[in-house]
């Protein structure tokens, strides 16, 4: 197994608050790694470095290394366009484009310069039968997407994200705003996922994490307490203040 | 903020729980009260604003019920009250044309000032741009015509020779005087699209000038066209700048240089002098009645687009 994304004494500071502490861990290719911890520790902002989203926070500075396929993002010459163009991202609250569900899903590809009709609808097609959606969403691919709910909006995204083709795909507490059938249907597509993608979830449901997950990394402020194999971190944590958290005795 | 003043106001009298407990009788006074005040006041507008509709449209059908002038000689280009032609064409037509023409030129310089200020610099744009804006809606027209008039006038003279006076100034003019409420409604606009829109497109790879002109202009269309239409109405209705450096002659608009008349202008410079019940005096009404229906034709239209913004 190679490592995809690694990353190495990494530090952020919201101007002179310290928000990450000396991050250290390498995230495998085609790996679904957790990152669970109470709310304020630091998961979207880690999160968020990956794909330097955090860049346009103003007063944000960082140190340390983050190297995704041997590369330091953080490194001088990285063009931004071209590193979130690997690495997707999906956000907690479902934001879909106020456009239809066709221009929604072409909105990467056209951005990174896909113009021919013909191999924007097989795109489409291809990434709305990927994240399962097709079905429900074929007959009226040119209604708005605002129109759909709220489930089939985060699946839509996802749709969106598979457009323009990344390796990795990032996502911050994607089910936390749906119901228990869609974050199911949408736990089925992030396994189905990780045949192609390496992915990255945020949750801070931990039956969620144990479900979909090949590795955890628990976060307590701003630090990583313990990072292992999810079956492991949730049998028998090492460290005392995550089992103290996986048994719901705080957070 | 909000919460410390009512704290405050709490503390002054006595807790919200105590009233609650007894004195219900005072409490429906209240309501009673400020009911009634509401419905008045909804009520006289209502009435004030029927007068008007009533007035301005029997003192303006006067004159085609009575037969003195008809139809298609109001809507023709024939200006000579001495000799009882009274054709307002040139001035609908010029009112119309100095406004479209403002709000052409005011368009995209509002909505690019107002994107500057949103998503460019809105830090300085907020600190010195906002307030400035806000200063530019408070100038009395008068002023604008003014400089207008001492500015405007003698530079068009001096480039384009002819007497300065004319459709270009007008529209140079109105352009000024309209352009805070196209940027203010379109600060406003873009400023009510979610963060999370935004983040969306960047985490997409798509750089600031993309995200503005593919997302941003899009789904704030309907918006930035309510600010310009509200401009162009502004513009419409405008009587003072505009009658200063129009020039006031009735010719059609058709040439920027010429010195043209507008509904707004004709109408101040010759309600003064006409008598009362004379033709004259009741065509000005007919052109008040005018300027009336098409406001509330860009009312509608107004209302129109942001309907179709809420259904979309
Ligand atoms: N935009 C921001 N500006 C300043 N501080 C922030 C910002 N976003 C998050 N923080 C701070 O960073 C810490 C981590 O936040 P976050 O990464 O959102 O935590 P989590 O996602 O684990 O709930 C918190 O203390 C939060 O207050
Ligand atoms: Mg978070």
């Amino acid at each position: 197994m190679s490592d995809k994304i690694k990353v190495e004494s990494f530090n952020l500071f919201y101007g002179d608050n310290q928000a990450l502490k000396d991050i250290g861990l390498n995230l495998e290719e085609k790996k679904v790694t957790a990152l669970i911890g109470p709310s304020g520790c630091g998961k979207s902002t880690f999160l968020r470095s990956i794909n330097r989203m955090n860049d346009m926070i103003p007063g944000v500075s960082t140190t340390g290394i983050i190297e995704i396929d041997g590369k330091n993002v953080y490194r001088e010459e990285q063009d931004l366009v071209q590193l979130r163009k690997n690495v997707g991202m999906v956000f907690q609250q479902p934001n879909p484009f106020p456009l239809s569900i066709y221009d929604n899903i072409t909105y990467g590809p056209r951005i990174h310069g896909i113009t021919k009709r013909e191999e924007l609808d097989m795109i489409v097609e291809r990434t709305l039968v990927q994240a399962n959606l097709w079905d429900e969403v074929k007959d009226r691919l040119q209604s708005s997407a605002l129109g759909l709910s709220g489930g089939q909006q985060q699946r839509l995204v996802i749709a969106r994200v598979l457009a323009i083709q990344p390796d990795v795909i990032l996502m911050d507490e994607p089910a936390s705003a749906l119901d228990p059938i869609s974050t199911e249907r949408l736990e089925d597509l992030i396994t189905q996922l990780k045949n192609d993608y390496t992915i990255v979830i945020v949750t801070h449901n931990m039956q969620q994490a144990a479900r979909v997950s090949d590795m955890t990394a628990f976060f307590l402020n701003g630090e990583i307490i313990e990072y292992s194999m999810t079956s492991q971190l949730f049998t028998s944590p090492k460290d005392s203040r995550t089992e103290d958290y996986i048994s719901g005795r705080f957070g | 903020m909000e919460q410390l003043v009512t704290n405050q106001v709490a503390e002054q009298k006595r807790p919200l729980s105590e009233d609650l407990k007894k004195p219900l009788p005072k409490i429906l006074q209240a309501e009673r009260r400020g009911r009634v005040l509401t419905y008045v006041s909804s009520w006289v507008l209502l009435l004030i604003l029927f007068s008007l509709l009533i007035f301005i449209t029997s003192k303006g059908a006067a004159p085609f019920i009575s037969g003195e002038v008809s139809f298609a000689e109001f809507f023709s280009t024939k200006w000579n009250p001495g000799e009882n032609s009274y054709g307002a064409l040139s001035f609908i037509l010029g009112s119309l044309i100095v406004s479209v023409c403002a709000a052409i030129v005011s368009a995209p310089l509002g909505i690019g000032a107002a994107i500057f200020m949103t998503e460019i610099a809105p830090k300085w744009g907020r600190k010195i741009l906002q307030p400035a804006t806000e200063i530019l809606v408070g100038i009395p027209s008068v002023v604008y015509g003014f400089v207008g008039l001492t500015v405007v006038v003698p530079f068009i003279r001096e480039q384009f020779g002819g007497l300065g006076f004319g459709l270009l100034a007008g529209v140079i003019v109105l352009s000024i005087m309209i352009l805070p409420t196209i940027v203010s409604i379109s600060v406003d606009t873009l400023q009510s699209i979610p963060r999370h829109l935004r983040e969306g497109s960047y985490a997409l790879g798509a750089t600031r000038w993309q995200t503005i002109s593919r997302l941003l202009l899009r789904t704030s269309l309907p918006g930035l066209m309510t600010g310009v239409v509200l401009g162009m109405a502004r513009a419409f209705g405008e009587a003072l700048a505009v009658q200063m450096v129009i020039g006031n002659s009735p010719n059609l608009p058709f040439n920027l240089l010429t010195p043209i008349s507008t509904l707004t202008s004709i109408i101040t410079l010759n309600m003064g002098n006409t008598v009362q019940g004379s033709t004259y005096n009741s065509i000005l009404w007919s052109m008040a009645l005018i300027l009336l229906l098409m406001t509330l034709l860009f009312v509608v239209l107004i209302r129109w687009i942001t309907k179709r913004r809420e259904q979309s």
